[in-house]
C-alpha cells in the first residue's frame, strides 16, 4: 500500500470512530456551548465587552474543549493495543499521525464554525462581514491546535494523568496561534480599517507549516520507542 | 577539582567585577536613572535563561539522533536551569518594573511570552517525572523540549512584533562604551555561571540514570521467600 492511501485509510478510520461515537462529539459541543455561556455570567450583562471579546470566548471554548476530543482520540488506540497493532501491520507511522491529525482538525473545525453562530446570537455579533475569510481563519486557527494537539496526545497517551498533562503541555504550545487566530478573526468580525488581518494571518500560517512538517518526524519518532 | 567548579567561581568573579562596574563606575541610564543598573544583572539572566533552553534543544536533537543516555541528561538539566534563570529574570523585571512602569507585572508581549515559555518548559519536567521507563520519558521530553523551543524565537522577536511597554533590542553603537563594556563582561561571566550549574546538574542526572539502569535488572517486586521442600 502507498502511503497516501495508508493515510487515507487511517483518516477514514479515525473519521468512522468519530462518527459512530457521534454521541461524544455532540458531548463536546454541548461543553463547548456550556463554556460560552460561562463566559458570558463572568463577564456579566455587558454587551460591549462580549460582543469585544466574542473571538477570543469562542476560541478559548474551542481550545478547552480540544483538550476532550485529543485525549479521546489515542485512549481507544491505546486501550486495545490498536496503535502497536496498526504500526506492526506495518503501517507508516506518517500516515498514522496525519490521518488522525486530519480527522482531529475536521471534528475541530466543525465545532468551530457551528460554535461562531451561537455565539454570535449570544453575544450579539455580526457574522456577515467577511465570511470565507472568516472560514479561512477558522481551518488556520483548527490546524494550528490539531497538529501539536494530535502529537501531544500521542506522546502523554500512556502516561498517568494524561487529562492533565496535555493541557499543561499544550496550552502553552499553542499560545501564539491561539494569539494570531483570535485577533485575525476579531478582524473578520469587526472589519479591517488598517490591513492588518493578512499579517496575523501569515504568523498563524508560519506557525502551522512549522508545526504540521515537525509533527509528523516527532510522531514517528515517539512510537519507535 | 572539577571543571564546573571552576567555571562557577570563575563565573561569579566575572559577574561581580562586572557588577562593580556597573554600580559604581558607569553612567546612569539617560531615560531610567539608577534603576537602569538592574540592567547589568537582567539581560545576563536572560541571555542565560535562553542559552540553557537552546542547550535542552541541542539535548534534545541528540536523544532522537543517538537515544542517549548523555543527551537525555543534558536535557533535565539545561531545561531545570533554564526555568530557574527564566523565573530569576521574572523576578529581577518585576523588582525593575515597579518603580519604572508602576507596577509589578503587566500584560505585555515580552512579559506574557516568557511566562508561557516557563510554563512549557515546567510541562516538560512534569513530564519526566510521570513517565517512568527510561526510553519513553526520554523520547518523550526530547519531543516535548523540541516543540517548547519553538515559543524561545517568539519572546526573543516578541518586543519587534508587537507595540511592547519593553524595551526593544538595543543596539551596541548606542549605547555609551563605559555602559557596554561592565554589561558585556557581566553577560560572559553569566554565561560561564550557567555552564558550571547544567554541568553539576547534568552529573546528577547522569548518576540517577546509572542507577535507574541497574536498578531495572532486578524484579519489579520482590520475590516471596518459599520454605517448602526444605529438608
Amino acid at each position: 500500500m502507498s502511503a497516501w492511501s495508508q493515510l487515507l485509510g487511517c483518516l477514514y478510520k479515525d473519521l468512522l470512530i468519530g462518527w459512530r461515537g457521534r454521541a461524544r462529539l455532540i458531548g463536546l459541543g454541548a461543553y463547548a456551548l456550556v463554556l460560552l455561556l460561562l463566559f458570558a455570567f463572568a463577564i456579566g450583562a455587558d454587551p460591549v465587552a462580549l460582543r469585544e471579546h466574542a473571538p477570543a470566548y469562542v476560541w478559548l471554548a474551542v481550545l478547552s474543549a480540544s483538550t476532550l476530543l485529543l485525549v479521546q482520540s489515542f485512549q481507544q488506540e491505546v486501550e486495545g493495543g490498536a496503535l502497536e497493532g496498526l504500526l506492526l501491520l506495518p503501517t507508516d507511522p506518517f500516515a498514522l499521525y496525519y490521518g488522525k491529525a486530519i480527522a482531529n482538525l475536521l471534528i475541530l473545525t466543525l465545532l468551530t464554525l457551528l460554535s461562531f453562530p451561537i455565539a454570535a446570537i449570544l453575544y450579539d455579533v455580526s457574522l456577515l462581514g467577511a465570511p470565507l475569510a472568516l472560514t479561512g481563519v477558522v481551518v488556520l486557527g483548527c490546524a494550528g491546535l490539531a497538529a501539536p494537539g494530535t502529537l501531544y496526545a500521542a506522546l502523554t497517551a500512556r502516561t498517568q494523568a494524561q487529562q492533565l498533562l496535555l493541557p499543561v503541555l499544550l496550552f502553552p504550545l499553542v499560545v501564539p496561534p491561539m494569539l494570531a487566530v483570535v485577533r485575525a478573526t476579531s478582524l473578520c468580525v469587526a472589519g479591517d480599517p488598517m490591513g492588518q488581518l493578512s499579517s496575523w494571518v501569515g504568523l498563524l500560517g508560519v506557525f502551522d507549516i512549522l508545526y504540521w512538517s515537525l509533527g509528523g518526524y516527532l510522531f514517528a519518532r515517539l512510537v519507535e520507542e | 577539582m572539577k571543571w564546573e567548579a571552576i567555571a562557577g567561581g570563575l563565573g561569579f568573579a566575572v559577574v561581580g567585577v562586572a557588577h562593580a562596574f556597573g554600580l559604581f563606575v558607569a553612567p546612569s541610564e539617560a531615560a531610567m536613572g539608577e534603576t537602569g543598573r538592574m540592567l547589568y544583572l537582567h539581560v545576563p539572566t536572560a541571555w542565560a535563561g535562553m542559552g540553557s533552553f537552546l542547550v535542552a534543544f541541542v539535548g534534545a536533537i541528540g536523544v532522537l539522533w543517538t537515544g542517549g543516555k548523555r543527551w537525555d541528561a543534558l536535557v533535565e538539566s539545561a531545561v531545570e536551569v533554564g526555568i530557574v534563570m527564566s523565573v530569576l529574570l521574572t523576578v529581577q523585571g518585576s523588582l525593575w518594573a515597579r518603580p519604572t512602569w508602576g507596577t509589578w507585572w503587566t500584560w505585555d508581549p515580552r512579559l506574557t511570552t516568557t511566562a508561557v515559555m516557563v510554563v512549557a518548559f515546567a510541562g516538560v519536567l512534569v513530564l519526566r517525572h510521570l513517565v517512568h521507563r527510561p526510553e519513553r520519558r526520554a523520547m518523550a521530553s526530547a519531543v516535548a523540549t523540541i516543540a517548547s523551543f519553538a515559543d524561545v524565537p517568539v519572546v526573543y522577536l516578541s518586543v519587534k512584533w508587537w507595540r511592547s511597554l519593553h524595551q526593544p533590542i538595543s543596539n551596541a553603537g548606542t549605547v555609551d562604551t563605559l555602559m557596554l563594556v561592565p554589561f558585556l563582561v557581566a553577560c560572559f561571566g553569566m554565561l560561564f555561571v550557567c555552564a558550571a550549574l547544567i554541568g553539576s546538574r547534568w552529573r546528577l542526572a547522569m548518576s540517577r540514570l546509572e542507577r535507574e539502569d541497574r536498578a531495572s535488572d532486578l524484579p519489579d517486586r520482590p520475590v516471596p521467600l518459599s520454605l517448602e521442600g526444605r529438608p
